[in-house]
């Protein structure tokens, strides 16, 4: 490993896209160009997880720049590092990066411009998920808003103006209550550090021991709620969800990856790091003082969002809508910090984390793969499929593999993280836990019934899918099976040998907690 | 000989079967290889080999195997881990499970023959068998629950394994989900049993707890009343029965393993794995009461189907209430012997079924007749089957189901008269309906199959359903022969010489019964525990009579209904009467969960309120950037560049000022 790892590996992407803009004209080299960058990215993720030393634990990799901002104008500096919460949403990116862009062959329309967006993407999550400065974190949280508006609106299909718009104003909206958080506690004289952790290697002393117990500028219970709001939208939990499904249903497919895959774990991520991270022993109030509306809040989004989902008659928007409901185990995870931290806070935090993970590379399986039925059937009404099954079997077998590991079928990695985080809060939240495994009753439900429309019985009579276009349905080529299968290997091996990430990310989860 | 690897291996052979035949088989021999088949029965030979040795050294040593195990998720105090429990109950089912598939594996080399997805069929299969030998063989309790689903879910690809029939995506569909819902109870069990102590999810740490008083009656209460309904839903027990019916759209050779002998005994198999924990709980009673219910609610039904797999189905959730209601009164011993000998037999009856499909083609009792003549070795192995099924001496079913009844009679209070009651009421239908299917399908006149089927719903403009084909009357093949053979042999003698009443050459008196009970984890070696369990079952004379006039009795009553040609006047009169009606409707409970409380309930209701709830408050969003943009409009005159508005502003701004000023007293 090379000194600087991480800092390469954030703007690798975003140098490539300058390098396309400036040197680039024909598609195709384009389309290898990024293929390659975000193939080189994701082997540099892999190696950053592997090379994670689980003996020394705490934050490694640190790239720190005191002054890049003038010191004396705002204590700001660039630092970037990964623990065991952020290395396998590190890796996230990475995988689902390099998908992204693999998924993106079929893209015709103004490839270079679609090529820099989707790499100036990539970059901004990078950096949310290794930020350990607050203004460099929010710097990336909003900056990612500019490429998925570019994407959303111009490649989109269905009201894309109107989904982007969408998408952009919520965030925008929690990013501004963020912001004041932050500012509030940058300007507290007791704190003024915008350092997101505590480095006793390099002597710094973050925010989480600064705050407590300290004086700031606006109630602790105020700013938390700040960053809460913030991080609820992105999540997104009810009531603030309303943008997913429009945003979803109208992204590109490879958007509706990185959207689903790792844009909503910046939330979960968040939360972990900031609400819990910041707020467990502040003046006046602890995170443990409202655990229990944020457990209420994960069932109610949980089951609602289930319960909406059976009715959702697209594709994508009925994946999108169960999004909804699976981040709301996240949230529920995070409500095991319960009353007062303790191990089941710990294996709760554990399981919010595992979770995001294993949605991320579930639900992106589930986008690709509606993404190339779509690309076959040219409709994502499910009326209007049927039969499906023998025309494109490995489709149709992917399909059910990222159907099965939603409904948290043993062995996918959708259980594990899912039984850890029931296993954890019905110790402490026993009502709200059990509403919310309810939703695992209604996944099966949604699921099963969306399968057998697509894939089982005949084809119906339609138009747009015509029995012309039917006949002529091929199954994937072989070189698609890479973006599959680099989706498919961690739901398989989260699944059967969890304990490869629990391990790390149990470092960076008693990081957090005190 | 290394034991723990035997019994890893137990599990592992078949599952390397599933991997090998679901990632090569297919890609390099092709979707339709009897290769297939031949790597999933090989395999599933050798773990039945094992499990013989296995089984040997147990009752030879008489010791258990406990393998200590595998970590599997570590995280402060959430500690789950995989490790073998290899005891009496596991020992009993891992035989059953071994040799009854593979007599069905065999049997589908001929069944399935020249299915274009065969090798699809042997893959799930595999992974079925694995599935079902990782549950019996679990040491914990979140290990159970991954078995468990996983059994739930070859179970669902099975069912639905002819995709392109809509019944069948349908009834693969409503058979996981409701089992799904018996899982959310087992799940909340499993939850809450966590919650209590994190170390018990090991069955072996929780029998100790049990054992020495640790676990309170209450919290053994909660914990069981949850594995109750995850029990109910995988043994089809009232009122989560109605998938099982419909699962019978899968091939035959799938129900008669998967339907009949093992997956839906693991609910069975569940409660006699937390016996001690149940034995503790006040919901004993209630096992004993929805198994009894369910035993003759599920037999009134199978009275009038004429669809023969259905009959079978609905006799297989009879029987199983039988095991539930065996094990509610305590019962341990009679309920696994009766899962034992009703696996052979009922497997016996369904490869009979498939067998007797194969030449008429049809299902439908009322288009077959007379095929005695044409296939005497089904007849024979399905009229004994029935004839142990009925319970009829000295054939396996006899005895187990005696001593049920006999255990019933013997706890001398209201619950066992109960429940005795109930057992013999089923017994009667029972034989009734076994009768029914027997006499309609072997004897009297041959009524023309398929064929005649077809023509009649066409007649009928109804749907002519894929497995109503061209009849060929003729014997089937020897591969579907031979396993019916094997199956209808055990039928006749292994209730009695597993678990005789006298001391037979090598086997000791109730040998069977002394083996299951001899289980130090689960009976803590207390003698009355074990008695009270049947270790040592008294043969009761007075209900072997009883139950055998009885069953005499319903063979007779069908024999005349269908077997007298005048009394077809009867038959008619009886399927106008409203019984009749509520019985063919299945007591309306599918009318009721599917098209009440699923569709018009949950999805027209509660789901399109909240869909619609969320559209509008989603509009609530629209709204509020309309109203901006409004605003923004309407004060954008302001902008409009010219240069008169522009000096309207400044005077009306510096007269706003002057009169501030003025306000406060003084201009500066």
């Amino acid at each position: 490993m090379f000194d600087g790892i991480l800092s390469v590996t954030i703007f690798i992407p975003v140098i490539s896209a300058l390098i396309i803009l400036f040197f680039f004209k024909n598609n195709n080299s384009i389309r290898y160009f990024a293929n390659f960058t975000t193939g080189i990215v994701f082997l540099l993720s892999l190696m950053m997880f592997l090379n994670y030393d689980t003996e020394i634990s705490g934050f490694q990799m640190i790239d720190y720049f005191e002054a890049w901002i003038p010191f004396e104008y705002l204590r700001s500096s660039y630092i970037v590092g990964i623990d065991g919460l952020s290395a396998p949403l590190v890796l996230l990116t990475g995988i689902l990066g390099f998908v992204s862009t693999l998924a993106s062959l079929k893209v015709e329309k103004r490839v270079k411009e679609y090529h820099i967006w989707l790499l100036v993407l990539i970059s901004s999550v990078f950096g949310v998920f290794v930020s350990l400065d607050l203004l460099l974190f929010f710097i990336f949280f909003e900056f990612e808003l500019i490429p998925m508006y570019m994407l959303i609106s111009i490649w989109g299909s269905g009201r894309p103006k109107y989904s982007a718009m969408k998408f952009v104003l919520f965030t925008l909206f929690g990013g501004a209550l963020m912001l004041v958080g932050i500012l509030s506690i940058y300007m507290s004289t007791d704190v003024g550090t915008l350092i997101m952790v505590s480095i006793p290697e390099l002597s710094l002393v973050g925010i989480p021991e600064l705050i407590q117990y300290s004086d700031l500028l606006l109630p602790a219970s105020f700013i938390f709620i700040l960053f809460f709001i913030a991080f609820a939208i992105k999540l997104p939990s009810w009531p603030v969800h309303s943008w997913l499904p429009d945003a979803h249903t109208d992204a590109p497919t490879a958007v509706s990856v990185m959207l689903a895959g790792v844009l909503l774990k910046m939330a979960g991520y968040g939360l972990i790091r900031i609400n819990i991270g910041f707020f467990q022993n502040t003046k006046g109030f602890t995170i443990h003082d409202v655990s229990i509306f944020i457990s209420i809040l994960a069932a109610i989004s949980v089951v609602y969002g289930g319960i909406i989902t059976v009715r959702q008659t697209d594709m994508k928007r009925l994946i999108a809508f169960s999004s909804i409901s699976h981040m709301g185990f996240v949230m529920l995870g995070v409500s095991a910090i319960g009353t007062s931290s303790s191990n089941t806070s710990v294996a709760g935090i554990n399981g919010a984390a595992l979770q995001m993970f294993t949605h991320g590379t579930i639900t992106g399986l589930a986008f690709l793969m509606v993404g190339y039925t779509y690309e076959r059937t040219h409709t994502r009404h499910i009326p209007h499929l049927g039969g499906l099954w023998h025309k494109i079997p490995i489709i149709a077998t992917f399909f059910f593999i990222s159907g099965f590991a939603s409904l948290g079928l043993p062995m996918l990695s959708g259980f594990v993280s899912e039984i850890m985080i029931f296993l954890s809060t019905f110790t402490i939240w026993p009502i709200a836990t059990i509403v919310s495994a309810f939703g695992v009753v209604l996944a099966a439900g949604y699921i099963l019934w969306m399968i057998q429309r697509i894939f089982f019985g005949v084809k119906p009579p339609d138009e747009i899918f015509s029995d012309e276009i039917y006949d002529q349905i091929e199954d994937v080529k072989k070189i698609n099976l890479l973006p599959i299968l680099l989706l498919t290997i961690p739901v398989f091996l989260v699944g059967i040998w969890p304990s490869f990430l629990t391990e790390i990310i149990n470092l960076g989860v008693e990081g957090v907690i005190r | 000989m290394n034991y723990e690897f035997l019994s890893y291996l137990v599990i592992l052979l078949p599952l390397s079967a599933f991997i090998i035949n679901g990632l090569f088989t297919r890609n390099l021999l092709g979707s339709a290889s009897i290769y297939a088949g031949y790597i999933t029965i090989s395999s599933i030979f050798l773990s039945f080999m094992i499990s013989l040795i296995l089984l040997f050294q147990i009752m030879v040593k008489s010791e258990q195997f406990i393998f200590d195990p595998i970590s599997w998720i570590s995280i402060s105090h959430l500690y789950i881990s995989f490790g073998i429990i290899l005891d009496n109950l596991t020992i009993v089912m891992m035989v059953v499970i071994t040799s009854v598939s593979l007599l069905v594996q065999i049997y589908g080399l001929s069944y399935m023959h020249g299915d274009k997805s065969l090798t699809r069929y042997y893959t799930y299969m595999s992974l079925f068998t694995a599935s079902m030998l990782g549950l019996v063989l679990s040491k914990n309790i979140v290990q159970l629950f991954v078995f468990w689903e996983l059994v739930g879910v070859s179970s669902y690809m099975l069912i639905g394994f002819w995709m392109n029939r809509p019944s069948a995506a349908d009834a693969a569909k409503k058979a996981f989900i409701m089992t799904r819902f018996g899982d959310f109870g087992f799940l909340f069990g499993i939850l809450y049993l966590f919650s209590v102590n994190p170390a018990y999810l090991d069955i072996n740490t929780l029998y100790s707890a049990v054992n020495n008083g640790e676990i309170s009656s209450y919290s053994a209460t909660i914990i069981s009343a949850g594995f109750l309904v995850g029990a109910i839903g995988k043994s089809a027990q009232f009122p989560l029965h109605t998938w099982l019916p419909d699962a019978m759209e899968g091939p035959t050779s799938v129900s008669a393993l998967i339907h009949s002998a093992t997956m839906v005994t693991a609910g069975v198999f569940l409660i006699a794995r937390f016996f001690p924990l149940f034995d503790i709980s006040n919901i004993m009673i209630y096992v004993a009461l929805i198994g009894a219910v369910t035993s003759v609610f599920a037999a009134s039904m199978g009275l009038v189907v004429d669809d023969i797999k259905k009959v079978l189905a609905y006799s297989t959730v009879s029987q199983l209430g039988y095991m539930m209601f065996a094990l509610g009164i305590g019962a341990y011993a009679p309920a696994i012997f009766h899962l034992f000998t009703h696996a052979f037999f009922k497997a016996c009856l369904f490869l009979g079924a498939g067998s007797v499909h194969h030449a008429s083609g049809t299902f439908n009792m009322k288009y077959m007749g007379g095929m005695r003549k044409i296939m005497p070795v089904t007849y024979i192995a399905m009229m004994v089957s029935s004839l142990s099924l009925a319970g009829l001496f000295p054939l396996s079913g006899f005895w187990s189901k005696d001593e049920i009844l006999a255990h019933a009679a013997h706890q001398e209070n209201l619950l066992g008269y109960f429940v005795l009651i109930l057992g013999l009421i089923a017994a009667f239908m029972t034989a009734f309906y076994m009768f029914r299917a027997i006499f309609l399908v072997f004897h009297g006149e041959w009524k023309g199959g398929g064929e005649s089927e077809q023509k009649e719903l066409i007649k009928n403009s109804q749907s002519v359903h894929p497995t109503i084909v061209e009849p060929h009357l003729e014997e089937s093949p020897k591969f579907m022969i031979y396993p019916m053979v094997i199956l209808g042999a055990l039928a006749i003698v292994i209730g009695f010489i597993v678990n005789p009443l006298i001391d037979l050459l090598f086997i000791e008196k109730h040998a069977f019964a002394h083996f299951i009970t001899d289980n130090y984890e689960v009976f803590n070696g207390d003698k009355t525990k074990i008695y009270k369990a049947g270790g040592s079952p008294k043969f009761d004379l007075l209900i072997a009579i009883i139950s055998s006039i009885i069953a005499i009795s319903g063979i007779l009553l069908a024999y005349a209904l269908y077997v007298k040609e005048k009394n077809i006047s009867i038959q008619k009169n009886l399927s106008k009467g409203v019984i009749y009606k509520v019985l063919s409707n299945k007591y309306y409970l599918d009318y009721l969960y599917e098209d009440i409380i699923i569709r018009k309930l949950f999805y027209k209701k509660l789901s399109g309120f909240l869909r619609w709830f969320d559209e509008n408050t989603d509009n609530i969003n629209v709204q509020i950037s309309t109203i901006v943009t409004r605003f923004s409009r309407s004060i954008l005159f302001l902008q409009n560049g010219q240069t008169q508005v522009y000096v309207y502003g400044m005077f009306i701004g510096i007269l706003v000022l002057f009169l501030l000023f003025y306000l406060r007293g003084g201009l500066i």
